[in-house]
Formats: C-alpha cells, sequence, structure tokens
C-alpha cells in the first residue's frame, strides 16, 4: 500500500537528533498558543465531566413529564429531554463515558500498534510477514466493519457480561483492532533508525536480551511519536464512538455517550434544537482540542520542525 | 513502469482475495437468520427447506468458493451482457448473489442506489478540491497572515467537528429557522423545467457542503504543507530573479509542483469519503449506498452486507492503486525499481 507520509518521515529520520528533554519540550509546547488553549479547554473539560456529576448533583435518569422538552432555565442550565430528563446531568453523564471509551481504545490501539511496530522493526524476521499483515489491515474498510462487528457481538456480549459492560468493551474492542495500523508503521520506521545507533550495538556488545534492549534502549527512544498517536488516538475514538452511536449501533439510549445523545435529539429538532447542540459541541470541543494538543506536542517533541 | 505496475496488481489480488475471506467468514459468524422475519406459521420443516433454498445447509469453504464464484464472474459477466446487448453463455442459469430480504440480486439493488450516492459524494468531493487548492496554496503563501491563521484555525475545525454534528446544525440553522433549504433529500425527484432544476439545486446544497467541508478541511492542510515545502525551493528563487511576476511564480512553478502529493492524497481519500457517505446520508435521509448498508445490518441481510463490505474494500485497493501510479506518472523523479 502506499506509504502515509508519518511513516515516511520516521524512516527517513536516521542520523544524529538532540534527544529532546522534558524542560526543551514544554518550552516549544508552550510556544504554541493553540496547543495551549487546547490543552486548558481538555483540562477543563475532563474535570467538569470528571467532577461536574458529583458537583451538579441531579440524577441524569430521573424523569420528570411535567418537564418535557423545555428550553434552558434556572432549573435545568441545559433544558430537558422529551422524557424529563435534565439535559446538563445527561450531557456529563455521557462525557465520562464518551471519555473514557476514547481513552481506552486509544491505549489498546497503541499497545497493539507499538507491540506490532517494534516486532516488525526490531525482528528482521516478522518485519515482511507482519507488515504485509498491516497493509492488509489498512485496505479494510474499517466504518462497514465496526458497524458489522457492533450487530454481530452486541447481543451475546450484552447477554455475558450486561447491558454496560457489554457495549463498553464491544465498541472498545472493535475501535482499538481497527486503529492500530498507523502507530504501527510510525513505531517500526522509528524502531529501524534507532536500532542501528551506538548504544544499541553496545548493549548488545555486552550481551543484553533482545528484551532488555527493546525496553530500556529502544523503546525509551522511539517514545515521541507514541505520545502524539496517543493524543491524537483519543481525538480520532471519540470521533469513531460517536458516530456508531449516531448510527443507532452504539451506546444504547439509557448509558447514553454525547454521539447517542445527539442521535436521539435528532427527531426532535423542530421542537428542542438545543438538545442536538450541547452534545454536539461537547464532542466538537474535546476532539478540536485535543487534535490542538497533538499538533503542539508534535511540533515540540521533534526537533526538525522546530523554529528557532 | 509497466513491471511495477505488473507486480502491484498482482498483489492486489491476494490482499483482495484475503480481504473477502475475512468478510465473508466474519458474517458467516453472524447468528442471524433469514427465515426470522417471515410468518411464525410457517412450519419448522419448511422453514429448514427454505433454509436450504438459500444455500446455507453445506459447508463453509463450499459457500466462500460459490459467493466468489458469483461475486467475481457471474456479476460482472451480467454487468457486461447489459452493457453490450450481447447475450454471453447461458444467463438465465447463472446464479446471482441475492438478498435476504427482497430476493433480488444485490448488484442490482446496489446499481439503484449508486447514482444517489455518485450525484452527492462526486459533487461534493469536487466542491472540497476546488476550496481546499487555493486557500491551502495562498495560506502558504501568505504564511502567518491573518488569513493563513484564519485558514488553519478553519480547516482545524473543519475536520475536528464531525459530520454527522455540522450536518444537524445546518439542518437546524436553514430548515429548522429559516425555512430556506428542505432536511430531506428527495431522490425520487426528476428534473424536468428551470423549477425543479432550482429545487435540485437547493435540497442538494446542505449534503454536498457538508461533506466538501470536511474533506476541504483535510486537503486545505495538505496543500497548504506541500505547497509551503516548495516556496523555499531554489527553483523558486530562480524563477523570481529570472524576473517572473509572482502569479506567474505561484500559480506555474509552485502549484503545479505543490499538486504532485495533493493529487495522491485526493486518490487516497476517495475510498473515506465514500465510507462517510453512509452518515451523511443518515443525515440527510439520501437513500444510496450507505443507507443500504444500514438497513441490511438492521435486517440482518448478510449477502448484501457482504457484497456492499466488500465493493468498500475493492474501492480502497484501487484507490490505493490508482495513487501510486499517479505518483509515478506526475513526477518523474520517482523511481520503481
Amino acid at each position: 500500500m502506499t506509504d502515509d507520509s508519518a511513516g515516511r518521515t520516521a524512516t527517513t529520520a536516521d542520523g544524529p537528533r538532540r534527544r529532546s528533554s522534558p524542560p526543551s519540550v514544554w518550552r516549544e509546547f508552550r510556544r504554541h498558543k493553540g496547543a495551549v488553549a487546547g490543552a486548558a479547554v481538555f483540562s477543563v473539560m475532563t474535570l467538569a465531566v470528571l467532577l461536574g456529576a458529583t458537583v451538579y448533583g441531579v440524577d441524569p435518569q430521573y424523569l420528570d413529564y411535567l418537564t418535557r422538552n423545555q428550553g434552558m432555565s434556572l432549573a435545568h442550565p441545559l433544558g430537558t429531554d422529551n422524557l424529563g430528563r435534565d439535559m446538563l446531568a445527561r450531557v456529563l453523564a455521557g462525557g465520562q463515558i464518551s471519555l473514557a471509551v476514547g481513552v481506552t481504545a486509544m491505549v489498546l490501539a497503541l499497545t497493539l500498534g507499538t507491540f506490532v511496530g517494534v516486532v516488525a522493526g526490531f525482528f528482521r524476521r516478522f518485519d515482511g510477514p507482519l507488515m504485509r499483515f498491516t497493509d492488509l489491515f489498512l485496505a479494510l474498510p474499517v466504518l462497514p466493519l465496526l458497524l458489522v462487528g457492533i450487530m454481530l457481538f452486541r447481543d451475546p456480549l450484552r447477554a455475558a457480561l450486561g447491558p454496560e459492560a457489554g457495549i463498553f468493551i464491544l465498541v472498545v474492542a472493535v475501535i482499538g483492532l481497527t486503529n492500530w495500523m498507523q502507530t504501527a508503521r510510525v513505531v517500526r520506521g522509528e524502531v529501524l533508525a534507532v536500532k542501528e545507533r551506538e548504544f544499541v550495538l553496545a548493549a548488545r556488545s555486552v550481551g543484553a536480551a533482545p528484551r532488555r534492549i527493546i525496553l530500556s534502549h529502544v523503546l525509551p527512544n522511539a517514545l515521541n511519536p507514541i505520545i502524539v498517536a496517543a493524543t491524537l488516538g483519543i481525538a480520532n475514538a471519540i470521533i469513531i464512538e460517536s458516530s456508531l452511536s449516531f448510527l443507532g449501533l452504539g451506546f444504547p439510549s439509557d448509558f447514553a455517550t454525547w454521539g447517542r445523545l445527539l442521535f436521539d435529539g435528532v427527531p426532535f429538532l423542530e421542537i428542542a434544537p438545543a438538545r442536538v447542540l450541547w452534545p454536539g459541541l461537547a464532542i466538537s470541543l474535546t476532539v478540536l482540542s485535543v487534535n490542538y494538543m497533538g499538533d503542539g506536542l508534535r511540533d515540540a517533541l521533534d526537533p526538525r520542525v522546530r523554529r528557532h | 513502469m509497466s513491471r511495477y505496475l505488473a507486480r502491484r496488481l498482482l498483489f492486489a489480488v491476494p490482499t483482495l482475495l484475503a480481504i473477502s475471506l475475512i468478510v465473508f467468514a466474519l458474517l458467516d459468524l453472524a447468528p442471524s437468520d433469514p427465515t426470522a422475519q417471515l410468518p411464525l406459521t410457517i412450519p419448522p420443516e419448511t422453514r429448514q427447506a427454505i433454509r436450504e433454498s438459500l444455500g446455507l445447509g453445506q459447508p463453509f469453504h463450499v459457500r466462500y468458493v460459490k459467493w466468489l464464484q458469483q461475486f467475481m464472474v457471474n456479476e460482472p459477466l451480467n454487468l457486461l451482457e447489459s452493457l453490450s446487448g450481447i447475450e454471453i453463455g447461458d444467463s438465465a442459469g447463472r446464479l446471482r448473489v441475492r438478498s435476504w430480504s427482497t430476493r433480488a440480486p444485490v448488484v442490482d439493488l446496489i446499481a439503484q442506489r449508486l447514482p444517489q450516492t455518485l450525484t452527492v459524494v462526486g459533487i461534493s468531493y469536487i466542491v472540497a478540491i476546488f476550496i481546499a487548492v487555493p486557500v491551502g496554496v495562498y495560506s502558504a503563501y501568505r504564511q502567518y497572515s491573518v488569513f493563513d491563521q484564519m485558514g488553519t484555525f478553519v480547516t482545524m475545525v473543519g475536520f475536528s467537528v464531525p459530520t454527522f454534528f455540522t450536518g444537524t446544525v445546518l439542518i437546524v440553522i436553514f430548515s429548522v429557522w429559516l425555512d430556506w433549504l428542505p432536511s430531506i433529500y428527495d431522490t425520487t425527484h426528476r428534473v424536468t423545467d428551470v423549477e425543479s432544476f432550482l429545487y435540485q439545486l437547493r435540497q442538494m446544497v446542505m449534503p454536498v457542503m457538508v461533506i466538501a467541508l470536511f474533506n476541504a478541511a483535510q486537503l486545505g492542510r495538505f496543500t497548504r504543507s506541500a505547497a509551503l515545502e516548495n516556496l523555499n525551493q531554489d527553483y523558486v528563487r530562480t524563477a523570481r530573479a529570472k524576473g517572473l511576476t509572482e502569479p506567474k511564480v505561484l500559480l506555474i512553478h509552485v502549484l503545479r509542483n505543490s499538486l504532485i502529493p495533493v493529487v495522491t492524497v485526493i486518490s487516497l481519500g476517495v475510498p473515506a469519503t465514500f465510507a462517510g457517505a453512509i452518515i451523511t446520508e443518515q443525515i440527510f435521509r439520501i437513500n444510496g449506498i450507505g443507507q443500504l448498508l444500514i438497513g441490511a445490518i438492521e435486517g440482518g441481510d448478510i449477502p448484501t452486507v457482504q457484497t456492499v463490505t466488500f465493493i468498500f474494500a475493492v474501492l480502497i485497493v484501487v484507490f490505493n492503486l490508482v495513487a501510486d501510479v499517479l505518483y509515478g506518472v506526475l513526477d518523474p523523479r520517482i523511481r520503481y525499481d
């Protein structure tokens, strides 16, 4: 398959490189105004979602048929839905699931991608087969397969693990299993460059086992692209989860994420347009801030693109 | 070049076979039953006979090879026949991949839905290119200017905000509040005179713009960085030194060279745009390929899901190939052996 630009730059990235120390990275990161704003917005969103539900103290499942489809008011800051549930409480509760899915799916995709990338880059024997395998995965139509995967395994998993845990594990697993390929290619490129450096040769010459060389010499030096991929992976996972929920194939209504809240609001566009606005804004703001953070991190961690 | 092309084509065949096996095997695990929607009064023996008539009694590998033959040999032959009008072999006796829910050949269903998807996705992709290329090149030319900073911000927003949100917000503004545009795309609408043409334009504006803006954001970022790379090259300095005007430097030298990577990215983005149409079609109720897939998934119509998913995979493989070949054709510096 065609090389993506990230993979290409990573493989040509040999030659002498200055290791970026944490303070200098932080200095570079702070220069990127968008990244700082993104980090601030993302922290505020995360804090609001984590603490907001307890501080606000309204039950997101409490039905009140007398106050249905209301607009913004003092009693219900973001209005209510068609069953009289408080929208602010629902958005806060939905955010916890959305962010949890985003982070967990990212960790899964990253672990898989890093593992494949390191093995392919470090052991020449596995390079060919693993990279063909990665190419094959890159040629899979991801969105249709995600939908199919959810359709197939939703009911068995929900029966086995309960409605909430079942769907959570399923969504996280299908997102993680279909999004590790870019990380694998970037990490492989980085490992290929690092393993030719002198300190790896030195470690090899004193008889260090491959496992030790990988864990204490190769991986720490290939960490930069992994960190960037981690940041962007959260945004990607949140988008995919909300798309699935928007198609009605993600989380159920009583365990709603931001995407599901938006989907549930669509039939009421004419009566209560604000209902789709809040969850949509929450998704967009989170993804936007994470993307800005990723951009800033990439610039700060990559000495080649630094502006001097 | 031709040797490279032959090698890539040879590699595409096992890739497609592997994908078809994955798609077929994954869906074969499905617990869904094609007779589930038939009346309950049908006795179990008849039910079993219906299942067997649909080919479900046979072992996995037999069904896979048969599906492959139907999809790879029979359907292309049928297509050729309907295009040329000449009967090839025993066309009435050829087995076809049939939908479980409508009993019609899946390929016919896709042929009915394809024009709607192609019009919306095709037009929006062209609109996206016409927005992205000028904005990207001008942003790079005036790097760090107000225009560039606005453009970078807008493209960042454009690809961070999911299409299902932009779509619903546009519906709220233009259909609910202003009542200017219809929120549902009517595919039965026929263009016969000026008025119906204007209606067609009005109903297409929102879906086209939603997809176009999302793609323009991605392409715009890419065009900008490609143009930036070229603006610092020696040949640009040479062109300026020999006294060419700025429009000539920009439009003839920089634009043409920056477009080389952009064209490959445009080609690589085609399959993703089609897949993205699954969501857009759901927002605006367009009955295209995406809605066919969603409906088939919800109804447990396995043959349709298999075929549509596999067509998406074919699109990815084909456009990857196109991108690679285009890159070699457009940039003579690329050597393939």
